[in-house]
């Protein structure tokens, strides 16, 4: 059976319909204007029709309906032009309506098109390529330049860049190596791997991403729960009011007109697709915003609180300063280097991690080393015995180190810990090593309080010292140190009372109960970590803390967005009602009014989609 | 009992979701159906010894509305 696409019945219809006004107006109401005008209307009006038969076979009067019924009055009493244009634009609105609606889910739409459709594993030797959905736990996946990762899994051999959009929004592609974690929907852009799969099919952060946009864009805001009980409402009223009106006045073309404009298209639509539009921009970004009332929330933050360790800072200590005396400043790394390739000490570590970057591989190993514990370490280069560690380890060895007491006094009241280098004749230099601060805290920190967010301080379990270096560097004011986490949900607590709206951002790992009692918990660097994927009504999947000023401004958009539409789709409704009694509104006009009205408001809501484009310009601008 | 999940294609009015749910759940062996109008998804549970997915589907075909996938 042949069956007209929704294309073919909006052109034929909207031709014969055009036609026939040309008709009418040079001939008038001739025979062959009735037939085009009669065509038109059948045509456009057979899917109305059939919707709205299949709905009263469950006994429900829904929209098509409606349309339906006043349709038929009109060629009943002749108004066969009315007929037709309704007809026309009830299915040209339903047409463009589902197209631009599409729209605004092209951002998910895009991202579920990054879904790998292929698999290359390797069981017993032998490559075959599968469906995603067949690759078990612990199988050898193979990825090849240019190839999309299929699983979540630890790379067993070889060495790439990734780029990581899918789960983070960042194009700019990551080097990964033996050991570290990859993600399914990645790509790799530039070398040969071989995957261990962690995870599969449904159970990758990219799938888990997936249906919590999902299921996100379904959670009703407020504002959208309050307008579809207003139009569950409206619409049996206003086919009261023309049944009373048919009845009583015996004012059929009143009657039906206002069925064609019972339905509160504009209003019923003006939250969900600004909703969908804001949180697909959301997610394209790498950012998950857990639904319409996080949005609104997210608008109208008034104080941020950061956890200190692992979200302000990286969580992992760094070489932030070094000071040489009788060497230069690479030759001291060198040797500290050498010694600390002997212990597996955190702060030796970051040492090992910033010579292997300013000098690359660091060679002997050392002779006669021995840990001397609590302290630091001992060894043998170049026939002379060094010594790394703290002033304890130098006071033990009889070296005298008064001069250089005022300069580790001042290092260790900005939070860092130093290292001492030296040999018997004395110290040779001073390495200061601390967590080091995330690149754009201090951007975001700046960024915040231009939006108009003053309140911004941080909580950490860590001593006051430290707390207080961090809190100098990044420009907090106000910092809350020493805290256990019980304190930590208290210290909201007090913030929300006196500021309002408070945001907790956290790495969601340790901080899970003061992400949950704030009134809202953001977590970062959220793709791999379920608690924070859970727990959090935002995530930001990388650990690009700078997003955070995004996701506010994304957030008042979207929020400011759903009040134009409201306030429009209200001005409509009203405008309409008010046109129709008036009698200065006929059936076409009224439908035209109403679809014009719908579409707008999708067209506002698109807007959306676009939020952040010169954002990322500026970002790029600075360098970052 | 099932649950599943049907992709429709894009449903913009949303007089439909009341017509789409309340069909379903007239049908016997549904138990619960919820249509979510943001992503245009329909969340069905039922007894699958009672009715087939395939007939869910159709009648929320029959109603007008394409059925691109379900899960």
């Amino acid at each position: 059976m042949f069956k007209p696409t929704k294309v073919q019945i909006v052109w034929s219809s909207g031709i014969l319909a055009a036609v026939s006004l040309v008709l009418k107006k040079l001939i008038g109401y001739e025979p062959v204007t009735i037939i085009m005008m009669m065509a038109a209307t059948a045509i456009a009006g057979a899917p109305i029709f059939k919707k709205a038969l299949g709905a009263l076979r469950y006994r429900i009067i829904g929209i098509d309906a409606l349309v339906t019924i006043a349709v038929t009055g009109a060629v009943i009493i002749g108004e066969y032009w009315e007929a037709a244009a309704v007809t026309f634009l009830f299915i040209l609105g339903d047409y463009l309506e589902s197209r631009t609606i599409e729209k605004t889910r092209s951002s998910i739409r895009a991202l579920m098109d990054l879904a790998p459709d292929s698999a290359r594993v390797r069981r017993n030797g032998v490559e075959t390529r599968i469906p995603p959905k067949e690759v078990v736990q612990g199988d050898l996946v193979i990825v090849k330049p240019g190839e999309k990762i299929s699983v979540d899994g630890s790379i067993v051999e070889g060495s790439a860049y990734i780029n990581q959009a899918a789960i983070t929004g960042e194009s700019i592609p990551v080097s990964r190596t033996k050991n570290e974690t990859v993600f399914s929907g990645t790509l790799d852009e530039s070398g040969y791997l071989a995957i261990r799969a962690d995870r599969v099919g449904d159970d990758t952060t990219f799938a888990r991403i997936l249906n919590m946009v999902e299921e996100a864009q379904d959670k009703k805001a407020k504002a959208q729960k309050f307008l579809e009980k207003l139009s569950r409402w409206y619409t049996p009223t206003i086919i009261l009011l023309s049944v009373v009106f048919f009845f009583i006045t015996s004012d059929t073309r009143l009657a039906l007109t206002l069925l064609v404009i019972s339905c509160p298209g504009a209003l019923v639509i003006s939250t969900p697709v600004s909703i969908v539009a804001g949180i697909g921009n959301g997610a394209k970004h790498g950012v998950l915003i857990k639904g319409g009332e996080i949005m609104e929330k997210l608008g109208n933050v008034r104080a941020v609180a950061f956890d200190k360790t692992g979200t302000l800072t990286k969580g992992r200590p760094g070489v932030t300063r070094v000071k040489s005396y009788k060497t230069d400043g690479n030759e001291l790394l060198r040797i500290a280097a050498i010694g600390e390739s002997y212990s597996e000490h955190p702060l030796g570590k970051a040492i090992i991690a910033e010579a292997k970057k300013k000098l690359g591989a660091v060679v002997p190993p050392p002779e006669n080393p021995r840990m001397i514990i609590g302290q630091g370490l001992a060894f043998f280069w170049k026939g002379k015995e060094y010594y790394i560690g703290s002033r304890k380890l130098f006071a033990s060895e009889g070296i005298d180190i008064s001069e250089h007491e005022k300069y580790l006094d001042s290092e260790e009241e900005k939070g860092q810990t130093a290292v001492i280098v030296g040999t018997s004749e004395g110290v040779y230099g001073i390495i200061s090593i601390a967590d080091t601060i995330r690149e754009n805290a201090k951007m975001l920190v700046s960024d915040l309080r231009s939006q108009g967010i003053k309140n911004v301080v941080m909580l950490t379990g860590d001593n006051r010292r430290a707390a207080k270096a961090v809190a100098d560097e990044v420009g907090l004011d106000v910092q809350y140190s020493e805290l256990l986490p019980k304190d930590k949900v208290r210290v909201l607590k007090e913030l929300g009372e006196k500021y309002g709206t408070v945001a907790m951002v956290g790495d969601g790992v340790n901080d899970a109960p003061a992400l949950a009692s704030a009134d809202l918990g953001i977590a970062i660097g959220g793709a791999g970590t379920d608690v924070a994927m859970e727990t959090a009504d935002v995530v930001l999947m990388s650990a690009d803390i700078g997003k955070l000023s995004y996701v506010v401004g994304l957030s008042r958009a979207t929020s400011h967005n759903i009040k134009q539409n409201i306030v429009f789709a209200l001005i409509v409704v009203v405008l309409l009602l008010a046109g129709v009694l008036a009698k200065t509104m006929n059936m076409s006009l009224g439908m035209l009014v109403h679809e014009g009205s719908v579409l707008l408001v999708i067209i506002n809501a698109m807007r959306l989609m676009g939020y952040g484009r010169s954002k990322d310009r500026n970002t790029a601008e600075r360098g970052i | 009992m099932t649950n599943k999940i049907y992709q429709l294609e894009t449903v913009s009015c949303p007089s439909c979701i009341a017509k789409i749910e309340s069909a379903l759940k007239k049908t016997d062996g549904v138990q619960k159906s919820e249509v979510f109008f943001n992503t245009s998804r329909v969340k069905v549970e039922f007894d699958e010894g009672r009715v087939s997915s395939q007939e869910i589907k159709d009648r929320i075909e029959k109603l007008g509305y394409k059925v691109l996938s379900e899960k």
